[in-house]
């Protein structure tokens, strides 16, 4: 369970970007975060991690409590939440596989890791990850050699073999077609399902976001404007987040998007 | 988690740098050898070599403090043609050197006037500045002539070639534009092609500058003027301290120049 | 340009006139500096000598061929010296530079302090031409092979170390944001997330310098550094013109070459 309790965290230039807040997310549920640009999503789901630093309150991981952790501490906190990138952020240079057994650092040695020797099982892990998302083959590839939609495949291969309870994820679909953004949505889906996995997921398409969540936070100008079930965003709801618009045709889409999903 | 269907590789190796193992392992082992032979080589007399390393020490400890009062008058006189060297050969190089890089540039010249250009530009780039330094005191006598003459003929190698492969690489429908309304060659030139490679050229310039002064404070060692022949007197007469004061004031002096050439470059361009 | 607000006339006129004006005062000084400083060095030329140069030049290059093929079998210990130089001193650099770059950029540097000594270290080594160092080290370590090396190496550190830390201060720091999500040590981090991005650039840059150090190598026998420039230096002196002129013909084919293997090299890696 992750607990979030009046985090705020305000930039050194002065801007606040996340004002007190304060979410709860059980275990095994996934949640969409939605908002404008700016709203501080990013912020959230970094500050979870400390990959930056909220200036108050307490985040707690279980019964650990993130925010004052030491850095030795830090690290093995950091294994235990998976976090997949908006620009994938594969180390290019590297081959696939090492990709992917990048996110057993945190469980292994530094030379060990230097001379690439990860434990037998790890690596077995990481085969049966590439080919549940059907890159078997592309092991020895180098990352920049992939297409959009393998390279995050690679990417949430990366988090899940750190064997993590939690997932964050960051604009997972920004860079990638409508079509390939579902595919990545979908596995993402079904992963957190088959492992029982938390996950936070930012993401602005709303539609994408009514389809793969069991529930919607909306975030505002670093505050939460509406936390609530998928089906709960309404012309007025969606107004409150992202200012006025006519929402209508957004929401009927999403109902015709649905049913082609469910027929599937 | 389900269980797994097949089971899967336990052992990954990454594959290597270079793919064929001979050239992969020839190639390390050359090095391997190289350095060894290379090493041995050396004939290094390990006895001076602990003989002079108390001199190390006088040489380095004459920097904390350093003590510029001794001689200031000849360093301030050395410094001084140093740069004066170092500024008329900028100006004088890159006055060679248009002619030079126009002729040099492909799209503008004709085939004989271009290799001929060519030529000459990679004659100058290829010996270093005190090689030609030698040659401008044998041929000028000594002092601040040759230096002038020396680092001149490196500032041509050096901006001719670059402001050549500018020409080569401008918009050539602005060039065309100006051509099509009738326009003599110089006209050409100077309406279609000086304002496209002007910024870039003076940031060079700049730049050349900052290099010229560099050479300048050792083309003395071989007689051409500057500091440099101060330099070469205070070692072998062991006056560290001026050796220690010679050698600040160049850094301070290669520190600033880079620090305007930089702001003026941000500001022209 | 500075905005000037305007009541009268177009904007881009008056910007046009006070630009144009610059541009002619910038001239104007240009021209006064070269005066004078051609004022001061012609002042300390003589000019018998300058008039007398042509004459020189033609006597000389009389003098230089055909160039003595036979001091060949003189030049190919030196030759070699000149090429060790250059390779031994470059990776002496590269092993010192790497770590001073490592410490010179800011987002891998591990402290402020660090960061400027690194600096320190860049700007005092590079901005001393490699045949002062040489000088310097003639002194401390005796003639030779050994001093011209350091010599290159030293002079390197800067450059090398330069180009080295601009490349670090310009990776992609998401992937090594990335690196550091998973619980991955700083150590690990540098070699997973760093050292990939940067490692083409640092084979690049090595093999930069030391095309630029064959290039620096053949001088330092002037000071005794060891290397072709002893020879150089020799036949200068005894006005053994024959033997100049084939030394002369040896370091450009030696520049020739190494720019041509650098060249290949790095398109090779990039």
């Amino acid at each position: 369970m992750l607990r979030l309790e009046n985090v705020l965290k305000r930039y050194k230039t002065g801007d606040v970007a996340l004002k007190n807040v304060s979410l709860e997310i059980p275990d095994g549920q996934v949640i969409a975060l939605i908002g404008p640009s700016g709203a501080g999503k990013s912020t959230l789901i970094r500050c979870v991690n400390r990959l930056v630093e909220p200036t108050e309150g307490k985040i707690y991981l279980g019964d650990t409590e993130l925010t004052t952790l030491p850095p030795r501490e830090l690290r093995k906190a950091r294994r235990r939440m998976g976090m997949i990138f908006q620009e994938y952020a594969l180390v290019e240079r590297l081959t696939v596989m090492e990709n992917v057994l990048s996110g057993r650092l945190g469980y292994v040695g530094f030379w060990q890791s230097f001379f690439r020797k990860f434990p037998k099982k790890d690596v077995q892990e990481a085969y049966r990850l590439l080919d549940r998302v059907g890159l078997m083959h592309m092991a020895d590839k180098r990352a920049d050699e992939l297409s959009g939609g393998q390279r995050q495949r690679v990417g949430i291969c990366r988090a899940l073999i750190q064997d993590p309870d939690l997932l964050l994820v960051d604009e997972p679909t920004a860079s990638l077609d409508p079509k390939t953004s579902r595919q990545i949505m979908r596995l993402i889906n079904e992963l957190c399902d088959e492992r029982g996995l938390a996950a936070i997921i930012n993401i602005h398409d709303v539609l994408l976001a009514q389809m793969y969540s069991q529930r919607v936070v909306g975030l505002k100008e670093g505050e939460i404007v509406y936390d609530g079930p998928p089906d709960g965003l309404k012309p007025d709801v969606l107004t409150e987040i992202y200012g006025e618009e006519d929402w209508e045709a957004t929401i009927e889409d999403v109902d015709e998007d649905e049913e082609e999903a469910s027929s599937k | 988690m389900s269980q797994p269907q097949t089971s899967y590789p336990d052992y990954w190796k990454k594959p290597p740098f270079i793919k064929r193992p001979w050239l992969r392992w020839g190639l390390i082992i050359g090095t391997v050898v190289y350095v060894i032979v290379a090493l041995g080589t050396m004939d290094v007399n390990w006895v001076r070599v602990w003989e002079g390393l108390p001199r190390g020490r006088k040489l380095l400890a004459s920097f904390f403090p350093p003590n510029f009062a001794d001689s200031r008058g000849v360093i301030i006189d050395g410094i001084l043609e140093s740069i004066w060297m170092a500024i008329i050969a900028t100006i004088g190089g890159i006055i060679l050197s248009v002619p030079v890089g126009l002729g040099a540039a492909r799209n503008l010249s004709p085939r004989w006037v271009y290799l001929f250009c060519r030529f000459i530009v990679s004659a100058s780039r290829t010996f270093p500045e005190i090689i030609i330094a030698i040659f401008a005191v044998k041929f000028f006598g000594f002092g601040p002539f040759a230096g002038f003459v020396a680092l001149s003929i490196g500032t041509v190698g050096f901006f001719a070639k670059l402001l050549a492969e500018d020409i080569e690489a401008m918009n050539k429908t602005q060039a065309e534009s100006v051509r099509s309304t009738g326009s003599n060659w110089f006209q050409w030139v100077n309406y279609a092609i000086q304002p496209q490679v002007m910024p870039r050229m003076i940031g060079l310039s700049l730049y050349r500058l900052d290099i010229n002064f560099r050479e300048s404070a050792v083309v003395g060692i071989v007689g051409a003027g500057g500091i440099g022949a101060h330099l070469l007197t205070s070692i072998s007469r062991y006056e560290y301290d001026t050796t220690a004061s010679i050698l600040l004031v160049i850094i301070v002096i290669v520190i600033s120049l880079e620090y305007i050439s930089g702001y003026l470059r941000k500001w022209v361009q | 340009m500075p905005k000037i607000d305007t009541a009268d006339g177009p904007v881009w006129q008056r910007r046009r006139t006070s630009k144009q004006r610059l541009i002619w005062f910038g001239w104007l000084i240009a021209v006064a500096i070269a005066a004078y400083a051609w004022h001061l060095i012609s002042e300390k030329t003589i000019w018998f000598f300058v008039w007398d140069a042509p004459q020189q030049m033609v006597d000389i290059s009389r003098r230089m061929v055909p160039p003595a093929w036979s001091y060949m079998d003189v030049l190919w210990k030196p030759i070699w010296d000149t090429l060790n130089i250059a390779t031994i001193g470059s990776m002496i650099s590269m092993a010192i530079a790497i770590p001073v770059a490592f410490a010179a950029a800011h987002n891998t540097t591990p402290h402020k302090l660090v960061r400027a000594f690194a600096l320190l270290i860049i700007v005092a080594t590079r901005s001393i031409n490699s045949l002062v160092w040489a000088l310097l080290l003639v002194v401390i370590v005796g003639p030779g092979v050994l001093a011209g090396t350091l010599a290159i190496g030293i002079r390197s550190i800067g450059g090398c170390a330069k180009l080295l830390y601009e490349s670090i201060e310009e990776i992609n720091q998401t992937q090594v944001e990335a690196i550091e999500a998973t619980g991955a040590s700083p150590a690990q981090k540098m070699i997973y997330g760093v050292l990939p991005q940067v490692l083409p650039t640092f084979a690049g840059v090595g093999v930069f310098r030391w095309d630029v150090n064959v290039r620096g190598s053949t001088i330092l026998g002037i000071v005794g550094a060891g290397g072709i420039g002893v020879q150089l230096n020799g036949s200068i002196n005894t006005l053994a013109w024959t033997q100049v002129s084939m030394i002369l013909l040896v370091i450009l084919v030696a520049v020739i070459l190494s720019e041509w293997i650098s060249a290949k090299v790095r398109h090779a890696i990039i």
